[in-house]
């Protein structure tokens, strides 16, 4: 068995509400672990519009968003918060001492006292391609990732899609698949301008191909695929395959917190307001996720929901205690926690 | 007003009166027009309002920018012709402008 990783509060998403809720429960000395899918901090701000101003964070008339996530970042970094990153939670149960156990799609296993739950629009997921009945392929000879190369030795390859993972993994299959057909629907690339240069080099050297065109159908008998329809400025062409590996960006799906045993409204988690619980006791939803009469999707209001569920956190994590109110202004013992303190 | 008719895939037209300044997704979104889903609410970042832009009035429309095109890689059959309703911005010159709606989104 692997060894179980402890921690006061496991926090489920590192979008901008998971990392604020790092802040928050910081100053109340909880120790917080977080946990996502995506290969970095930031959820929806980092993966889906980095670059867009956002107007409404107060005190900001206008911020990146991933600078707000740089930003936040920085805020947290004096708790120093844990994270996990290309790992989905899978379950969450509560143990016999009220305690929480959450186990990842890699089987690590953590143990907290408290579980917040900022899972935003759900688990960050490959995006299934536009491609008609793509459906009985997956999994059998579709893939949306590669885990090992070698389940791609000896096959003929194509790959679709003009972005960083399909060029990169056109570079790194080329020398284990028997053939490899990068497909795109335009000359220009989004990816890396050195991968984009390596592929037409390798290309020049036949050593693979790039057609312009977009998959419109499968040919195969059940799910093993044998050739992939491909619409070209030129018209049709069929092209033998027996794997397919589509690149189209990636969506969000609610994905296992559904079976987590939590009451659910339309896909969202309810909360009361005064705390941000959920209908477990010492399970937290906040941001995106929670719903509550008048709830907003705004990061405002997500930030504001941690800072009242933290105070609810510390009665669990440290039962008896008595909770100080205080300003980071002006209280000491927080500027010592935030290394201000002159 | 700058008049839109859009055409729903089963063919069904919506004729609409749009403000200037707003986008054609925002028009779609505001008459309920089948087909358009703009699951980002505009900012480019989904490609759930792709059109199809009448052959007459692709020129006055335009090309899309680098951002948009790399959005619509996301996007289904798409042709010469096709663009991401939310970066269309409605203005005179495009008074009786006709966009088609896809198969599907997505
Ligand atoms: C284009 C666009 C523009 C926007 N503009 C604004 C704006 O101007 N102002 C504003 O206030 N809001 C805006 N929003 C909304 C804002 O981004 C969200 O409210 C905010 O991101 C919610 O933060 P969150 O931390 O709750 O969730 P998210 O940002 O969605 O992050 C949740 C994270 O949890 C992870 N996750 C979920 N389930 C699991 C699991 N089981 N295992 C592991 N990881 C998991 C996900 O991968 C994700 O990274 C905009 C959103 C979009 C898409
Ligand atoms: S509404 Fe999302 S890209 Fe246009």
């Amino acid at each position: 068995m692997t060894d179980i990783i402890r921690t006061d509060v496991l926090i489920v998403g590192a979008g901008p509400v998971g990392l604020f809720a790092v802040f928050e429960l910081g100053l109340f000395d909880m120790k917080c672990h977080l946990i996502d899918i995506l290969d970095r901090p930031g959820g929806q701000c980092a993966e889906l519009y980095p670059e867009k101003p956002i107007y409404d964070i107060p005190g900001w008339p206008s911020i990146s968003a991933q600078g707000l996530v740089d930003r936040l970042l920085e805020q947290i970094a004096p708790f120093k918060p844990d994270f996990t990153f290309n790992r989905m939670v899978s379950s969450l149960e509560k143990l016999e001492d009220g305690s929480f156990r959450v186990i990842t799609d890699e089987n690590e296993v953590f143990e907290a006292k408290v579980v917040v739950i900022a899972a935003g629009g759900g688990s960050f997921q490959p995006k299934r391609p536009p491609i008609p009945g793509i459906e009985p392929y997956e999994g059998k000879s579709v893939f949306y990732s590669v885990r090992r190369m070698e389940e791609f030795r000896g096959h003929d390859l194509v790959i679709v899609g003009g972005g960083d993972s399909a060029l990169d993994w056109t570079l790194n299959l080329q020398p284990v698949a028997k053939s490899v057909t990068l497909v795109h629907r335009r000359p220009e690339f989004r990816a890396a301008p050195d991968s984009v240069n390596k592929m037409y080099a390798m290309q020049e050297m036949k050593e693979l191909d790039f057609q312009v065109g977009q998959v419109t159908g499968l040919t195969g008998t059940d799910g093993h695929l044998s050739a992939a329809t491909i619409k070209g400025p030129d018209g049709d062409t069929e092209v033998p395959c027996t794997r397919l590996l589509p690149f189209f960006g990636l969506t969000m799906k609610l994905g296992p917190i559904a079976e987590w045993g939590l009451n659910l409204h339309e896909n969202l988690i309810p909360v009361d307001t005064e705390k941000f619980q959920t209908s477990v006791p010492g399970i937290f939803a906040v941001g995106d996720i929670n719903w509550y009469p008048g709830k907003l999707k705004l990061i405002l209001s997500g930030f504001h929901e941690v800072a009242l569920m933290a105070q609810a956190a510390k009665r669990i994590v440290s039962p008896g205690e008595r909770i100080v109110f205080q300003y980071t202004t002006s209280s000491t013992s927080l500027q010592k926690k935030l290394g201000v303190a002159g | 007003m700058t008049k839109l008719t859009f055409i729903a895939h089963d063919g069904t037209h919506f004729d609409v009166d749009a403000e200037n300044g707003s986008t054609v997704m925002e028009n779609a979104i505001r008459n309920a027009v089948p087909g358009i889903e703009a699951e980002c609410g505009g900012a480019c970042a989904c490609a759930t309002c792709h059109v199809y832009v009448d052959e007459a009035w692709t020129a006055e429309v335009g090309e899309p920018e680098a951002m948009e095109e790399d959005m619509l890689d996301f996007a289904y059959d798409v042709q010469p012709n096709s663009r991401l309703s939310c970066q269309i911005k409605v203005r005179d010159a495009l008074d009786g402008l006709v966009v088609r709606v896809p198969a599907r989104q997505g």
